[in-house]
């Protein structure tokens, strides 16, 4: 059994605000159903899957009874920002098993609005978590997490603080052509590295921004993706995982994409060679490096050399990445980069990016994402997407 | 040297308890398990390599190594949270004391220190010193 072929991304939709003080979180939710149904083509009565994540105010039960959705088939995983990314795996899971045929992922937040200080502020998610008592007296918030992972490369591999701003310099390339993107400057690798320090080795401007917003996509069976007039975006394999502190033995230089990559990459049947556009989560620049070695686009500890020179910017380097500008630069609603990964792939799976940095003859793309603290606990999510024929 | 921040309390549960205890006087505990020989971080019940419920507490050296460490700057003081390599061999999330983010170093040994908490009846943490 395999999801391989078994279901289309046909709705996919972007809020375009970055600062919502006027909306409720619900309704954020709610706007970017409408949007992903309506990009579908299809009514919100045809909906009979739905999944949510963390970010969803009241959880499941809530975001249904708002929405006034009546489905057949939930799912309310929650393994960080990635879980939309995994959550359109089992939507096609689901859907091959005959669980539901049109299933709707919402994701959305306002921590720009409700002025969270995301990344520097530690949080407890739940006061029994047993990994409480062992971590909030040391105060480490995400960027601390981040940080370590970014220390430790540096110490093992020789990464330098250059090779990493060059992750955010592409990133500022895409976000130009953006209208919507929080930071649309074009920066420099001398921006980034004399940007403040918010968590040595990690400056400002390796940091993801914070957004309001949200997005949504709509994933269903293959007949029904073939009677609409979108382009067809067919998911071709997926993998997940997690990483966490194995006892005492974490590695803080490989994240859990070791185990999801090659899951999606062996259910697709084909290899990082034959990628041509990627969509990767970006939380903070060593992010985005640690995935693209773990993921086997360059070998362990070559991540540096890999993305420098612009490597990563569309139209100019060997992989384009984020085109939307990702997270380090357009938009990270409700502190999760899960959703609109997933969106940009679409975009240029159906052609529909900025032509400024649409790959040309886009037919394949990934989507990976890093969800959590990397320093303690991580998800971890691969889907390979290609524009069906 | 840099001040110190107010550390948020700890709140010990029936399986850490003995940990938090020993810490009050100034013993610093690990957890092995008798099944595969292995120490563990953080202290739990059933051994996180095997789940043989054979473990048992034991004084730990205090000693270790530096893995990794940041300087969170957000904060009214800069802390520095590290992963260190006890010498028993399981790496513990932890902050470094005493000294100066420009002295830190991958691979410096350092040692346990207990610092006391904004909770005064509470038990103090363990952190590390440059020995």
């Amino acid at each position: 059994m395999t999801i391989r072929s078994a279901a289309c991304i046909v709705g996919a939709f972007e809020h375009p605000t970055r600062h919502a003080p006027d909306k409720s979180h619900a309704q954020l939710h709610a706007e970017v159903a409408a949007g992903a149904i309506a990009d579908a083509g299809l009514s919100r009565d045809d909906i009979d899957g739905y999944f949510c994540s963390g970010d969803a105010p009241g959880g499941l039960q809530s975001m249904l009874n708002y929405l006034n959705l009546t489905v057949r088939h939930v799912d309310s995983t929650d393994i960080g920002g990635v879980s939309p990314i995994v959550q359109v795996a089992h939507a096609a899971a689901a859907i091959a098993l005959g669980r539901c045929n049109i299933a709707l992922i919402t994701l959305a937040g306002r921590p720009r609005a409700d002025r969270v200080k995301t990344g520097t502020e530690p949080r407890i998610r739940h006061a029994a978590a047993p990994d409480v008592q062992w971590e909030y007296p040391y105060a480490v918030p995400t960027a601390a997490s981040y940080a370590l992972a970014a220390r430790r490369h540096m110490h093992e591999f020789g990464t330098t603080s250059e090779q990493l701003a060059w992750i955010k310099v592409a990133a500022s390339h895409h976000a130009q052509h953006n209208p919507n993107a929080v930071l649309r400057d074009v920066v420099t690798v001398e921006d980034v590295v004399t940007s403040p320090l918010v968590a040595d080795p990690l400056h400002r401007l390796d940091c993801c921004v914070i957004s309001d917003g949200g997005g949504a996509v709509v994933v269903a069976r293959p007949e029904i993706a073939r009677s609409l007039a979108r382009p067809v975006v067919q998911v071709r394999g997926a993998g997940e995982s997690t990483g966490h502190q194995h006892g005492g033995l974490i590695d803080l230089t490989r994240t859990a994409a070791v185990r999801s990559g090659p899951a999606a990459f062996a259910e697709a049947g084909v290899t990082p060679a034959d990628i041509r556009y990627i969509s990767l989560y970006d939380s903070f620049t060593i992010t985005v490096l640690l995935q693209l070695e773990d993921l086997g686009f360059c070998a362990k500890g070559k991540g540096g050399a890999f993305v420098s020179d612009g490597a990563l910017i569309s139209g100019v380097g060997r992989l384009p990445f984020n085109t939307d500008g990702g997270g380090l630069c357009n938009n990270h609603p409700a502190n999760r980069g899960g959703i609109t990964k997933i969106i940009e792939a679409v975009r240029q799976l159906r052609g529909e990016a900025h032509p400024a940095v649409q790959v040309p003859d886009c037919t394949l793309a990934l989507v990976h994402g890093t969800g959590g603290q990397l320093a303690t606990r991580h998800g971890a999510g691969t889907l390979i997407l290609e524009r069906a024929a | 040297m840099t001040a110190e921040r107010a550390i948020p309390p700890v709140r010990p549960d029936p399986e850490s308890l003995p940990f938090w205890e020993a810490a009050r006087e100034g013993r610093f505990l690990l957890r092995r398990c008798s099944a595969c020989g292995q120490a563990h971080w953080f202290p739990r019940t059933l051994c996180p390599f095997c789940w043989s419920g054979d473990t048992a507490w034991e004084e730990a050296s205090g000693l270790g190594t530096v893995y990794s460490w940041t300087v969170l700057r957000a904060g009214a003081v800069p802390n520095i949270v590290a992963y260190v390599e006890l010498r028993e061999g399981p790496r513990m999330l932890t902050d470094l004391v005493e000294v100066e983010p420009d002295a830190v170093a991958i691979g410096q040994l350092v040692e346990v220190v207990f610092r006391p908490t904004s909770d005064p009846d509470g038990p103090p943490v363990p952190m590390f010193r440059p020995r």
